[in-house]
């Protein structure tokens, strides 16, 4: 299992990642490295740092030591200017999907292009449009506001915010937390198919293990403080790791790893 | 036909000697310029070809950018066939036309007319007062049903929210009430030394004072300090859902979210009326003394004679009601937030303005009533 698979094509590069929060530790000497174009999932136990590592690559934390590369740019101690430019090359969608509530669904997707862009109104509109569209809403959602919508509708009015400036690099946090199994499936698909037709990067943290089954290309398995293995699924779940054997050999997840072993 | 196609930085479309052609990167950042000289050329009618090879990258926004060039021109007349196109890009522009069509197209509602709206604001603002008053009354049942059964009482919270909204507030009730009587006593002092009438200082601080200043100035900050934060505190568990959590726990919110504060302010708000009284009449004595050489003996001598019992319990006696008016405005437009952080916001502006518009207007009713029965001192 390869822990460092070389950065020829990577997007992201982690390299001696620390954080921590006062006297706790949540990273130390971490490795991570993502490459173009696939689908990288974070698992491990609650509390193992996986969305403070995520919270550090999008640069909403200062990890403590270390080095992190995005598009082969060091983003520690990076300047401001640089850092505004490089938050329109990534999208991310917060877990609780962090609309904002005062603005129409439309209006949220229009935001980063507004800020980003120099296109007129009426264009930002049809883009926000299209964008709505794309997640996956139908297209009366964009009048709404946040609080009018359902769990569901409300993750996709969030990709559709992610999605907003084509971004090359997506962030998703546990993306189908709280949505029913049917619509957790049509979510993936989605996924899915935007990385296949857009060539997206997409990195997410998730706990579902139908999602790691059908959806990821790399898992990546965050355990004492660093990445303790990185491989397919299908591959992680053999890992001899106490850790990740413990994780994976639950009832859940032998019922996930048979029912995708069916489906193939 | 492609041979002819030059590379473009961005996006660009031509339509020349009845070929036409796409180029360049139809992505955001390329169709930001976005390069069409199809209008100097009108394309000719009829079927057309759309040559697509010369696009080198191609994102959602391009195609979309691409799809509504085609609608253009099948909207002059042509019948427009696409060639050449990538497979990728191919594949990208069909899920984009497929999720489109999925989507349907957006209903815009139409906006009301000014009637309509008047219409509208008069039946909220009507609905709201039905509101207000239904609220009151809820909250007097359960102060009746409290006081039969009073070991249901949150004493807890009753003696947290007297420290927060009265002990909490001393200071600045002190400096306020002080500044004021400085202020009185010196704005009239100027005119009383003119006429030689120094020592009427005393009944010009006292009444003014202990009967109607003091009073509406410590509503007005309490309910500026403590009828805000009531608002935005309920209003913010209402978003996080923690009062429902309360229903479902068979806990009334009216109970403990909203009696512990009403009695624990129609308490306080007295209290700090007494305190705002006398630091402000002591800030009229020390004005007294130095403006008008009236010594703090001669004020306090006086002032027994000329500040009847009556004067002060009417000023005291406005504070429960008050009080009464700043807890259920803030409570109640607490619950009556909706939604997220923005409504939060708005709720707590409006607690505060109505609930000193609520505090001034029952202060003059109170000038009129008293008046009208004859307790003018």
């Amino acid at each position: 299992m390869a822990l460092n698979p070389t950065p020829a094509d990577a997007v992201i590069v982690v390299r001696g990642l620390q954080t921590r929060f006062g006297a706790t530790i949540i990273h130390e000497n971490l490795d991570f490295t993502v490459q173009r174009g696939e689908i990288v999932a974070l698992v491990g136990g609650s509390g193992s740092g996986k969305t403070t590592l995520l919270r550090a690559i999008i640069l909403l934390l200062e990890p403590t030591a270390g080095s992190i590369q995005l598009f082969g740019q060091e983003i520690i101690g990076i300047s401001e200017s640089a850092a505004f430019r490089l938050r329109r090359r990534f999208g991310m969608l917060f877990q609780q999907g962090a609309l904002f509530s005062s603005l129409t669904v439309r209006e949220n997707v229009a935001m980063p292009l507004r800020e980003h862009t120099r296109l007129s109104t009426g264009r930002i509109a049809e883009i926000a449009n299209l964008k709505i569209a794309l997640a996956g809403l139908p297209a009366d959602a964009g009048n709404k506001l946040p609080r009018e919508l359902s769990g569901g509708m409300l993750k996709r009015a969030a990709l559709a915010r992610a999605l907003a400036l084509d971004p090359a690099l997506l962030f998703l946090d546990e993306p189908t937390a709280g949505l029913d199994p049917v619509s957790a499936g049509a979510f993936d698909e989605l996924v899915v198919q935007l990385k296949e037709s857009l060539g997206l990067t997409v990195v997410m943290v998730t706990h579902d293990l139908d999602t790691l089954w059908q959806a990821t290309d790399q898992v990546a398995f965050l355990g004492e403080r660093r990445v303790i293995g990185y491989a397919p699924m299908q591959e992680l779940t053999h890992a001899e790791h106490p850790l990740i054997r413990a994780y994976f050999e639950g009832p859940r997840g032998r019922a996930a790893r048979e029912q995708s072993c069916k489906a193939r | 036909m492609m041979a002819n196609i030059p590379p473009a930085d961005h996006a660009t479309f031509r339509c020349e000697n009845g070929a036409c052609w796409c180029a360049g990167d139809w992505t955001l950042d390329g169709i930001e310029n976005f390069d069409a000289r199809r209008l100097a050329n009108p394309p000719p009618s009829g079927e057309l070809t759309l040559d697509g090879s010369g696009i080198q990258a191609i994102d959602t926004t391009g195609a979309l950018q691409l799809l509504s060039v085609i609608a253009d021109l099948e909207r002059a007349g042509c019948v427009v066939r696409l060639i050449n196109l990538r497979d990728k890009h191919q594949a990208l522009l069909d899920l984009v036309k497929e999720r489109l069509a999925a989507a349907g197209t957006a209903t815009v509602p139409p906006l009301p007319n000014r009637l309509e709206q008047l219409g509208r604001q008069v039946e909220f603002q009507a609905l709201r007062a039905v509101a207000f008053l239904a609220f009151i009354g809820e909250a007097s049942a359960s102060l009746a049903r409290l006081v039969l059964h009073p070991h249901r009482f949150r004493w807890r919270a009753l003696f947290s929210d007297m420290e927060t909204a009265g002990v909490n507030a001393l200071p600045i009730i002190a400096l306020l009430g002080f500044m004021m009587g400085v202020v009185i006593a010196y704005q009239g002092g100027q005119q009383l030394k003119t006429y030689g009438a120094n020592i009427f200082i005393v009944e010009l601080v006292a009444l003014t004072m202990l009967r109607e200043l003091a009073p509406l100035i410590t509503a007005i900050i309490v309910a500026g300090r403590t009828g805000s934060s009531y608002t935005a505190q309920i209003g913010t568990m209402q978003v996080t859902e923690e009062v429902d959590a309360l229903r479902t726990i068979g806990i009334r919110p009216m109970d403990l979210l909203v009696l512990p504060k009403l009695v624990a302010l129609i308490i306080a708000l007295p209290l700090l009326t007494v305190f705002a009284d006398a630091l402000s009449v002591f800030g009229g004595m020390v004005m007294a003394q130095m403006l008008l050489d009236v010594s703090f003996q001669d004020f306090l001598d006086r002032f027994p004679q000329v500040v009847t019992p009556t004067s002060f319990l009417l000023g005291v006696g406005k504070a429960p009601v008050f009080a009464a008016i700043i807890a259920l405005v803030g409570c109640y437009q607490g619950f009556q937030v909706r939604g997220g952080a923005d409504s939060v916001g708005r709720q707590t502006t409006v607690s505060v303005v109505q609930s000193i518009f609520l505090v001034i207007a029952a202060d003059a009713l109170f000038s009129v009533v008293l008046g009208g029965v004859g307790l003018w001192r």
